[in-house]
């Protein structure tokens, strides 16, 4: 997929993700080691968007396996499509004789009855694929265990039909906000990466990427009152997006200046919890909005 | 040494620290190593740390052990600083007075304008030179010499270059506003750089002397969630407060599951049939209805005493970002006084306010301001009867130390007796309870103690709790 860690970098900012050498380096080993890529850190830094971007500079088609608690093998991996297995049992029972159901056995475990769920889907297809399985903490271990099954030898073994193997080894993301610690198997066999908040100058950048309208001063001081923001022992600190959402809101109210008439006057973009609002309008002395 | 051995000795020393290495990752990391580019130093640490490190919280270690094993350079690869003439001044000058230093005035010129540029190349070059004038200090044996961060960071002292550059910087904006936070924030992470690069230097050099075995064991410090509570620094305690949120999060989201899991109430009958439709009507999953979570009442009665504080102010915050697994909480304080201290936890309150607030205004101090536990727990019975039921779970914090004074046996035995669950947490080692005047044993036959000095057995015991 990509020559060099410096090649993933290049392309990863074509399509607008700024990636440092870290990032760049451990997406590459992902892809020559054909191996799954862990990501985990705080809300916002930008996990899923990797996995959009790897998808995008690749050409290849994202696949998305949203994980939420209750998920279980039938919305993961595949089913049968119960409905229409009846129909087809009545439709030949109604030219019913007993030599027709051992025809018709055959008949409904095929792959026109089969509804393929996305870590079925990315193992079959032969073009290329990101497969992004997000918030994988939140799921339980049930499916962590199918994972790690479908993960390590990329193939999937379905009674009726026999074994599936990839025919191509789809580059494969997890990401993860560590509410629970993921099992150490699951670890075991993945590449770790860890995203943690950029450093002021990155930020600027990606938020110039991003914005491209919004003058390069008033990026930088933005980046820095995030960064500022947060050393502040906060609630929520404010995420990448949500900075990206104030650029937006400066240009969109022509606010030229981020002084701290400005902050006070947007701060409810980046930071969303009362308790934060007082507490950073203490540490930087800004005038107070309402009671 | 081959690159083969240098990786396993890496590995052993990786494991010395705490972090568990499997031997498929250690394979993973040396077919990782063939991928890149070797001589790209931070292509290796990202392509090592990939395979090698599963936790955040493991990397620190990690990259504490990488700078023993993969040093940037070695030995002495720039001119010594020494050997440089000042710019500007005539050798046959007058000579200079004793305070007058050039190689430090340079080296502080330099990291000035690392501290106000930035630029990673210019902190690698001033951190080295400081290092290399002002790391060596006398070794343990006479004529031997050793190196130092404590005397690189005191002789360059970065903080004092702090106003000078706020001076610059600001260059006529208001003092004390925001522009001036935002600087300090830039300059202040720039510094925590330099002295970190400053120590991973002095590191690489002692690594020289002995051997980077013995190097990265002393230096790999406790993850945070084992750092005591009674022992932390200043820098511990911030990122202890900051653990609390993740903690407080990662532990209902853990007990919402607990909660559910086998609480298979009553068949949900019309969900059944409704299921069963999908499967020709014959029922093939049965629905149940959730069982409605039991929650019990949580009373914390805990010694606000200096001795204890800070793992007492922990404990409040955890079991106050956790209110909703409980269905009420009430904490009270007390160190020969008792007052209660619910109000200084208000939801959606500050961490901070609250714990400047708890001390400062809570009553709890009444002649002699020194621990009372007997006392206390008199004062709570006859103040506060109602406040433990049969749903109650009553919690003490403290370390059982009672300056000699009254225990009121009889009267922890009432309340125990009278409330659903009683625990007693001990944030002091276990091995010195009953030693000078901790009665830890007899308020312990009592009720349950439990040793909690840490953020990873508090969270134990409160999941523990919970259920």
């Amino acid at each position: 997929m990509f020559d060099s860690p410096s090649q993933v970098a290049t392309e990863l900012a074509r399509v607008r993700y700024l990636a440092d050498p870290a990032t760049a380096t451990t997406v590459y080993l992902a892809a020559t080691l054909e191996k799954p890529l862990l990501v985990e850190g705080p809300a916002g830094v930008g996990k899923t968007q990797l996995a959009k971007a790897v998808a995008e500079a690749t050409g290849a088609e994202l696949i998305r396996l949203q994980c939420y608690e209750g998920l279980d093998e039938a919305r993961a991996l595949y089913e049968w499509n119960y409905r229409k297995q009846l129909l087809r049992i009545q439709a030949s029972a109604a030219d019913a004789d007993g030599a027709a159901w051992e025809q018709t056995h055959d008949d409904i475990f095929t792959d026109e009855f089969l509804l393929t769920r996305p870590l079925l889907t990315a193992i079959r297809r032969s073009e290329p694929t990101v497969l992004l399985v997000d918030e994988a903490d939140k799921t339980d271990v049930e499916v962590e265990a199918l994972l790690l099954e479908v993960l390590s030898d990329f193939q999937v073994t379905i009674p009726e039909l026999g074994t599936v193997t990839a025919v191509r080894k789809p580059f494969v993301v997890i990401t993860s906000n560590a509410t629970r610690e993921l099992s150490e198997a699951l670890k075991r066999r993945c590449l770790y990466l860890h995203l943690d908040y950029p450093t002021p100058e990155r930020e600027r950048d990606i938020v110039l990427s991003q914005v491209p309208d919004i003058e390069p001063a008033l990026a930088e001081e933005l980046a820095r009152t995030a960064a500022t923001l947060r050393t502040l022992e906060l609630k929520k600190a404010p995420s990448v997006a949500e900075t990206i959402d104030w650029a937006r809101t400066l240009l969109a109210l022509g606010i030229e200046s981020l002084d701290e008439e400005a902050i006070a006057a947007t701060l409810g973009v980046v930071l969303k919890h009362h308790s934060d609002h007082g507490r950073a309008a203490k540490e930087l002395g800004l005038p107070v909005a309402g009671p | 040494m081959t690159l083969l051995d240098r990786h396993v000795g890496f590995v052993a020393a990786l494991r010395e620290a705490g972090l568990t290495v499997s031997v498929a990752e250690g394979i993973d990391a040396i077919e990782s190593m063939r991928a890149v580019d070797l001589l790209d130093r931070e292509q290796l640490r990202a392509a090592l740390a990939a395979t090698l490190v599963k936790r955040q919280q493991h990397r620190p270690a990690f990259d504490t052990v990488f700078d023993v094993f993969y040093p940037p350079v070695t030995g002495e690869s720039i001119v010594p600083p020494s050997d440089t003439t000042p710019p500007g001044r005539d050798p046959g000058a007058a000579p200079r007075g004793p305070l007058e230093d050039p190689v430090r005035d340079r080296i502080r010129a330099d990291l000035a304008a690392f501290l106000r540029d930035g630029g990673e190349r210019l902190l690698e070059v001033v951190a080295r030179e400081a290092v290399a004038a002002f790391g060596t200090v006398a070794g343990r044996t006479p004529g031997q010499s050793s190196w130092s961060r404590m005397s690189v960071l005191e002789r360059v002292s970065a903080q004092t270059l702090m106003a000078g550059l706020l001076e610059q910087v600001l260059a006529g904006q208001d003092r004390g506003g925001l522009a001036e936070r935002r600087a300090r924030t830039v300059i202040n992470e720039r510094i925590a750089r330099f002295e970190n690069r400053v120590e991973v230097d002095v590191r690489r050099r002692l690594a020289e002397q002995s051997d980077a075995d013995s190097v990265a064991r002393a230096a790999a410090r406790p993850t945070i969630e084992r750092v005591n509570f009674l022992g932390a620094t200043r820098a511990d305690l911030v990122a202890l407060r900051r653990e609390i949120q993740p903690l407080a999060r990662r532990l209902a989201a853990r007990l919402a599951i607990d909660h559910r899991r086998g609480s298979r109430g009553q068949l949900d009958f019309r969900r059944t049939i409704r299921a069963s439709l999908s499967s020709g009507g014959v029922p093939v999953t049965t629905h149940h209805r959730p069982r409605r979570p039991l929650k019990t009442d949580l009373v914390v009665l805990c010694d606000l005493s200096e001795s204890v504080t800070s793992f007492a102010h922990f404990t409040l915050l955890l079991v106050y970002a956790l209110r909703e697994q409980f269905t009420k909480v009430r904490a009270f304080g007390f160190v020969d006084e008792l007052d209660e201290v619910t109000r200084f936890f208000t939801p959606g309150g500050d961490v901070i306010d609250a714990v400047t607030r708890l001390a400062n205004e809570a009553d709890v101090t009444w002649l002699l301001g020194r621990t009372d536990y007997g006392r206390a727990l008199e004062l709570f019975a006859s103040r506060f009867p109602d406040a433990i039921g049969s749903r109650t779970s009553l919690l003490i914090l403290g370390d059982a130390r009672s300056n000699y004074g009254e225990l009121a046996l009889p009267r922890l035995t009432e309340l125990a007796g009278r409330a659903k669950h009683t625990y007693w947490l001990n944030p002091e080692r276990r091995a010195i309870w009953d030693t000078g005047d901790s009665r830890a044993s007899e308020y312990g036959a009592i009720v349950p103690m439990v040793e909690c000095r840490n953020l990873a057995q508090l969270g134990e015991f409160v999941r523990s709790l919970a259920e």
